[in-house]
């Protein structure tokens, strides 16, 4: 872990923030002219997020429906880019790459998507699915191709024979698989894993999940394993991150969050975590809803379903304090009294 | 000494089967269940396994070219399989209910709530329209929705996923029913809301006694919630029994494989002990037991079908090699 803490960072956030914005169309526009007052909506779908990726280790990002957290994937990836703060990659900020740099970053960080289905092309063949970025960047020859593509098969457990078919014949573990090979194949050093085995039945899951791990053996990998499920990401992460409406509200190593979680919507998660204790839990589970994005509540986020909210969580939004080295957490209650 | 009242519901040897172009599909081969008053079944299977035709079943919403081929259905001692459709239609809403995996399924969307939910009482009751309306909104507190006069006012659209849920477990309550069949009805839910949601369900059931199968894919989400679970595999019962019995000291190599699947902090660092391959297709099973290709205690014995014998624990448990009972 020390070891960790020392290594430079593989990819870096600073103040990223991510809003999606809705403009105010013809029909509003007119009405506005007739004094209506329509705005454009906001989404701040991240808000402020520091984080840093280094480089080994897998980072768990846990939230919610709507907290940010597969928009922050998609930042990190380079599929969105953020509307503000700076995504550095090996030390060097992606706005003043030059184009060797900003491919290997391309090229560095692959992902996969929860939905094999909506992420393969159901015209193409596995090994085109899976070889045509290794030959496009030329990490291989075309002639090549298909052996490498049969390498890279055997190494996600699928049969090489097979790469003449289409998605539509795999069944929903083997496609995921196929999702899985074609990011190895451009030799990434950091994979975004955004939700990649919710979708999958139970003892499908755990192969997958094996094999992520001992991929990760092989070649020296990076995951930011984005899940809503707190089981899985204690089964795969070394440091565990909890989103909550855009923010941040919680950093710290996987045991530390598991027995000694600082804050309230940690905690909450944690207790409403199913397990398979079969005592009968007589818990009151926490109250209310994620509240809408398009409006969040002001100071902090999570106060209208806090059961240790306080007057001042109403008007200020509680800043990342560090608890002790690498445990960050953001709620008024770990301020000292004043 | 007086005979124990009958069970709410009893399954028998329940065969459903799919007669389509590729051929016969064994959904559901010979299934034995039984729920009590104010009991939750847990009814726990991979997809594919056949346990939303079993709920399916029951209510007798199988379509063609499915088709109950066999086997008894009986509701309080009265046999269900066969049954006219009228009988159906009048327990159907009103004495069994049963909640989807998607409230937008169970509601029409360009009706209000209210009219919903009076519509649903009056189907099987003549009240006046303020009684109804009433029942309606006791129904929706009952199930922890905050401010029910004026959601009976919204339309489906307006609610989040956890308030439509919630308002189609309140419809399949509105006529206090005896038996409530769950099919995966917090799945699409986020964790916080699931547990709102189990919290109440449980609450209900032990107030008002109706007996529950609540079908799911996540032991761990029946494993706090059930008194009883059944594990399906293939169309079949491979184990049922008490649920401390059945998830701590599994009797069946396939249950004993889906416990060990769970990802949980425990498992950190390590392998899982994954279950080889994947579920077979319902078209092509293997002989005998279907588990037999994946199963690494398989012997010879397994290429027969193995029958449903009285297990430990009082358990009942489908396979020639029972696995003894080990502290898990």
């Amino acid at each position: 872990m020390d070891t960790l803490l020392e290594s430079p960072p593989l990819l870096q956030l600073k103040g990223i923030s991510k809003r999606f914005v809705k403009g105010v169309d013809l029909a509003g526009r007119i009405a506005n002219l007739l004094g209506a007052r329509h705005r454009a909506s906001v989404v701040h779908a991240v808000a402020d997020v520091d984080l840093e990726i280094r480089p080994g280790e897998v980072i768990g990002v846990v939230g919610e429906s709507g907290c940010g957290k597969s928009t922050l994937g998609r930042v990190i990836a380079g599929i969105n880019p953020p509307s503000a703060g700076t995504v550095s990659y090996l030390g060097k900020p992606v706005a003043g790459m030059d184009a060797g740099e900003r491919r290997a970053w391309g090229l560095g960080v692959q992902m996969i998507f929860q939905n094999p289905m909506a992420s393969l092309n159901p015209r193409m063949r596995v090994l085109d699915i899976v070889g045509e970025a290794p030959v496009v960047h030329g990490l291989v020859k075309a002639s090549q191709k298909a052996e490498y593509v049969g390498a890279l098969m055997r190494q996600v457990g699928l049969d090489p024979d097979y790469a003449q078919r289409y998605p539509h014949q795999f069944s929903g573990g083997q496609r995921q698989r196929i999702g899985i090979a074609r990011a190895l194949a451009l030799k990434p050093r950091l994979i975004v894993c955004d939700e990649a085995v919710a979708a999958l039945d139970v003892s499908i899951q755990a192969q997958v999940l094996n094999l992520f791990l001992a991929l990760r053996r092989e070649f020296d990998l990076t995951y930011l394993f984005i899940s809503h499920n707190l089981g899985v990401v204690g089964h795969v992460s070394d440091r565990v991150v909890i989103m909550y409406l855009g923010r941040i509200v919680e950093v710290a190593p996987t045991e530390t969050i598991f027995s000694a979680p600082n804050h309230p919507y940690t905690q909450a998660l944690l207790s409403e975590l199913p397990t398979l204790e079969t005592t009968r839990r007589a818990y009151q589970p926490i109250q209310g809803e994620l509240p809408s994005p398009l409006a969040p509540p002001p100071g902090c986020a999570f106060h209208p379903r806090c059961p240790h909210a306080m007057p001042r969580c109403k008007v200020e939004a509680p800043l990342l304090r560090t608890l002790q080295p690498g445990h960050t957490s953001a709620c008024h209650l770990n301020d000292p009294p004043t | 000494m007086t005979l124990p009242p009958p069970p709410v519901l009893e399954l028998q040897g329940l065969q459903t089967h799919f007669f389509t172009h590729g051929g016969v599909v064994k959904a559901v081969d010979g299934v034995d269940l039984r729920v009590h008053a104010g009991e939750i079944l847990g009814l726990v299977g991979e997809s594919g396994s056949g346990k939303s035709i079993t709920g399916f079943s029951v209510i007798g919403l199988i379509d063609p070219p499915g088709r109950i081929v066999g086997g008894h259905i009986r509701y309080l001692g009265e046999e269900l399989a066969g049954a006219p459709e009228r009988r159906l239609q009048a327990l159907r809403g009103k004495e069994i209910a049963m909640i989807f995996q998607d409230p937008m399924m169970t509601l029409n969307p360009v009706l209000r709530v209210d009219t919903q939910m009076v519509e649903a009482i009056h189907a099987h009751e003549k009240t006046g329209a303020k009684a109804a309306l009433a029942r309606a909104r006791d129904a929706l507190a009952m199930v922890g929705i905050p401010s029910p006069e004026e959601r009976l006012q919204a339309y489906p659209h307006q609610l989040s996923g956890g308030m439509r849920q919630r308002v189609a477990i309140a419809i399949a309550l509105l006529n206090r029913p005896r038996l409530l069949i769950a099919d995966e009805p917090t799945t699409a839910l986020d964790v916080t809301i699931q547990a709102q949601i189990l919290y109440e369900v449980q609450k209900l059931c032990r107030e008002t006694g109706t007996a529950m199968v609540w079908i799911t894919h996540d032991l761990a989400v029946v494993s706090g919630l059930a008194d009883r679970i059944a594990v399906m595999y293939a169309g079949r019962i491979v184990e049922s029994g008490a649920t401390a019995d059945v998830i701590n000291r599994p009797s069946h190599p396939y249950t004993r494989g889906l416990v060990d699947s769970i990802p949980t902090r425990a498992t950190h660092g390590t392998l899982l002990r994954q279950i080889p391959g994947m579920t077979p297709s319902l078209l092509h099973l293997p002989q005998g037991c279907a588990f037999r290709p994946r199963c690494a205690h398989a012997t010879a014995a397994c290429l027969a079908v193995p029958q449903a014998e009285p297990g430990p624990a009082g358990k009942t448990v489908r396979c020639w090699n029972m696995l003894v009972a080990e502290t898990a």
